[in-house]
């Protein structure tokens, strides 16, 4: 079977992200004031797997062993069947 | 005695680094390509640089070469490992040394001298250097805002694994003098067995008095004469 999967990687909450901040403060420039900022990576991905288990705690393993830093980030990961 | 110097796609500190332990120190020291065998070194050095393009984070897809595998080897022997600058987050990632290495507190490159108190100096790298000593070496980074847990940041000050702290000139560890945001001004660590260090100023360039200070070349003589008395 294949598998769509699409991981979403972010910092930890109360982490500072400067990157995000200064994209705020730039927002603000243009007259826009928002609350909060957040800045996220995205992986959108297709894999072979026997079942949408098994292809899950593959993506779930690349997250822990290369896409995120478990030190500093949380991740979620959205996957479908494909095919 | 050997010294592998490791060189991935975008190191650029290699030179220097093989420069200063073989024509300011004279040891022996090979460049080792990240492709070829790290065998039958003494010492490993992970120089600086922007190792693939600092792609996904810095240091993340250096860490994960399989020459990293024979590194991990080697250190678990016991042998010396010093990662400097991307070095140390190419540590970080590849789990050898806690933590992790992250934008800068005021997101920008910073490449300046430092001042730096030595926390430790009974490890292989700074058995040199007198307790509480305040050291002049250069930073040149942008992800080196060190970050720990309160787990991870209590075993590092109870077994004495800083290695170095930012301070002022007078040795005091104040928010002025921290130039990345580093939780506790940490500017360098040491692993558990004590035989791995990690640190964001680059001694590579503090190395000859004509370049301004010669405090770095200390950590690379600690580093020779650990492995000589071993």
């Amino acid at each position: 079977m294949q598998y769509h999967a699409e991981v979403t990687i972010g910092l930890k909450n109360g982490m500072l992200d400067p990157e995000a901040t200064t994209v705020q403060k730039a927002l603000e420039h243009l007259g826009f004031t928002t609350k909060s900022l957040q800045m996220q990576k995205r992986f959108i991905l297709d894999l072979d797997a026997t079942s949408i288990d098994e292809a899950r705690a593959r993506v779930n393993d690349m997250c822990m062993r290369l896409l995120a830093n478990p030190v500093i980030h949380n991740y979620d990961i959205v996957i479908e069947e494909s095919g | 005695m050997k010294i592998a110097v490791l060189q991935f796609g975008g190191s650029n500190c290699d030179h220097d680094v093989h420069y200063v332990l073989t024509e300011v120190i004279g040891v022996d020291a090979d460049l080792v390509w990240y492709k070829d065998e790290l065998e039958g070194y003494d010492g490993v050095v992970v120089p600086g640089g922007f190792s693939y393009g600092d792609y996904l984070r810095a240091g993340a897809i250096a860490a994960r070469a399989p020459i990293m595998n024979s590194l991990r080897r080697m250190a678990d022997k016991g042998l010396p490992v010093v990662g400097i600058c991307n070095g140390f987050q190419i540590l970080v990632e590849s789990g050898l040394l806690p933590g992790a290495l992250m934008t800068n507190r005021y997101p920008k490159f910073r490449c300046e001298w430092v001042s730096l108190r030595v926390e430790n100096n009974t490890s292989p790298f700074t058995n040199s250097f007198k307790p509480g000593e305040v050291i002049r070496i250069p930073i040149a980074h942008m992800e080196g805002n060190y970050f720990a847990d309160e787990h991870t940041l209590s075993g590092l000050d109870s077994q004495k694994r800083v290695a170095f702290r930012y301070v002022d000139e007078k040795g005091n560890t104040t928010d002025e003098a921290n130039p990345n945001g580093s939780v506790e001004n940490i500017a360098g660590i040491i692993n558990e067995q004590g035989n791995v260090l990690g640190m964001m100023p680059h001694p590579e360039r503090a190395s000859e008095q004509i370049l301004g200070s010669e405090d770095g070349k200390k950590i690379f003589d600690s580093m020779v004469s650990y492995i000589s008395s071993i």
